[in-house]
């Protein structure tokens, strides 16, 4: 028995389509059966909806009269790259302002940027705009001043080199002071354990060998939709892997690419995150079609199949030592205790299951609804015989 | 064992003028931190927002002396507010919360509120990434 995504988006368009979300379908094979469920299922939908650092947004003005070359622009007071064409600029999601104290004074609180421009951007409001030039013949205009909206300007799009990671460390701190980290804030002599993930929910733990999700997969980003623009960046399909093929370590990441314009800022929204700086924390969902019984098998895992590396962020992470100091699964991590060497250490998650759950069932009804069909890969990630792996710096620095 | 309690005192105009605070460093051993102060020209009644901290003994006796002046006092709650709009439900605030006023509702993984827990210590508002957290003072009954 097999399908392919156009027999799949052919269903789709009869209104005929059966899809369930990665939650859902546990059950359902329960029930039925790996045969009959991979007989009757046309698409499994995930979700995850967790701060990603590597987002941002490319913006083109649209020219002024006399034209301007940008050479140095700030929005809201937060410098934006414009080392591309004239009006063209791009947003980074973790950028701050100029002036703001950083951790100067330890925590620093990190109260507005890139993030948040971004989720402003979305809402709707105004925009402040400050910009230089040095000035050409072609394009005159020096200096320039003003405001704009999402709807005063030609295209905004958002552009992220790695978004959705295959599995994540879970954060534990051996020290014995207070750690403010991107996953949270670790207490002294292991006080609590926070991991980011959706487990059983995330898109490419239910396929993970990419067998369906690759360079052109459409996909729901921030409540507008998306595409897969290409392996995000540290893509390391090479990572340890269980029995069942998914991966025991952050594996692989996608780089993704949406339009602005049709996002909401419920889906997509600034983070402010204490000792470690700005954020951008994303809704995202990826279909995955069930083409035979195997990638039915593999969008059933359960939490309690995917284990996590516990790492101790006081030593391990910042010195880059690669040392685990143990391995749970996302079931113990849910239910709000872990034991790592018989000691129980209360768990937390940094991204909401709860949101991750809802955007796998909005994009259930969007195609349940036919407003969503599935895209068929324009090339593959590449996968565990690629060969590819996650280095560390390989140049040469003091 | 030391501890705080934030105090709103109202000062009748004759009290002004006098230094009521420093009887309670003084004379109860009382620590202050002015949080608030408004003292009006119009010979109208003074208001004095004080965090004090010492044994609750001595906290006792001071409120004790304050009445016995004629300043009125009215103890302060500090609760804090969750704007369920600005929530995504992420589980940053619980795990900084010391005595599980924020926690987790299974299988919906939702983050919960339970207020009569919350002991004020403001670690949730410092740690939220989405500013889903305000800090409120209530006058106690």
């Amino acid at each position: 028995m097999s399908k392919t995504i156009e027999e799949i988006n052919e269903r789709i368009k009869q209104g005929k389509a059966v899809v369930f979300t990665a939650e859902e379908i546990i059950d359902v094979a329960k029930e039925d059966g790996v045969k009959t469920a991979a007989q009757k299922v046309d698409i499994v939908t995930t979700g995850t909806f967790g701060p990603m650092c590597s987002s941002g947004a490319f913006l083109n003005l649209g020219h002024t009269k006399p034209r301007m070359r940008i050479s140095k622009a700030w929005l809201n007071d937060l410098e934006v790259f414009c080392g591309i064409a004239a009006v063209d600029l791009y947003v980074g999601a973790t950028q701050i302002p100029d002036n703001d104290p950083a951790n100067a004074v330890h925590p620093g609180s990190f109260p507005y940027g890139g993030g948040h421009l971004i989720e402003d951007l979305v809402a709707g409001k105004q925009i402040r705009i400050k910009a230089q030039s040095y000035g050409t013949q072609e394009y005159p205009r020096r200096e320039m001043k003003g405001s704009f909206t999402i709807k005063d300007i030609n295209e905004a799009f958002l552009f992220n080199p790695r978004n959705c990671y295959q599995n994540y460390n879970v954060a534990v701190n051996t020290s014995k002071d207070k750690l403010y980290t991107y996953l949270g804030v670790l207490k002294p002599g292991m006080g609590n354990a926070n991991y980011c993930s959706a487990g059983q929910l995330s898109p490419l733990i239910n396929d993970p060998d990419y067998r369906t999700i690759g360079i052109g997969t459409r996909i729901f980003l921030g409540g507008g939709i998306g595409y897969v623009a290409w392996p995000g960046t540290q893509h390391n399909p090479d990572a340890l892997r269980n029995d069942k093929g998914v991966p025991r370590a952050s594996a692989g990441t996608l780089a993704l690419i949406g339009d602005l314009k049709q996002m909401r800022p419920e889906w997509l929204r600034g983070a402010s995150i204490i000792g470690y700086g700005v954020s951008l924390t994303l809704g995202i969902g990826i279909p995955i079609p069930i083409l035979d019984e195997d990638l039915l098998r593999q969008t059933c895992i359960t939490d309690a199949d995917i284990l996590a590396p516990v790492v101790d962020y006081a030593v391990d992470y910042p010195e880059f030592t690669n040392r685990v100091l143990a391995e749970v699964d996302y079931a113990s991590l849910k239910s709000g205790y872990i034991a790592i060497n018989r000691r129980k250490i209360p768990s937390f998650p940094i991204s909401s299951y709860a949101k991750a759950r809802e955007i796998a069932r909005i994009l259930k009804t969007w195609i349940e609804q036919k407003r969503f069909t599935l895209t068929v890969p324009s090339a593959a990630l590449p996968g565990r015989e690629s060969g590819l792996k996650f280095k560390r710096f390989g140049g040469k620095y003091r | 064992m030391t501890v705080s309690q934030k105090v709103v005192l109202h000062y009748p105009p004759f009290l002004t003028e006098k230094p009521v605070v420093y009887g309670l460093v003084k004379k109860y051993n009382i620590m202050f931190n002015i949080l608030k102060a408004s003292f009006s020209a119009d010979d109208k009644e003074g208001l004095l927002v004080l965090e004090l901290s010492g044994t609750s003994a001595s906290l006792k006796r001071g409120l004790g002396y304050l009445h016995k002046l004629g300043v009125k006092t009215e103890l302060l709650s500090q609760d804090i507010i969750r704007f369920e709009d600005k929530c995504v439900h992420c589980g940053v605030c619980s795990a900084v919360c010391p005595t599980n006023a924020f926690y987790f509702r299974a299988p919906e993984m939702l983050v919960e509120l339970e207020i009569t827990r919350c002991i004020g210590c403001e670690e949730c508002f410092r740690v939220c990434p989405y500013r889903a957290i305000e800090i409120s003072f209530k006058i106690k009954p």
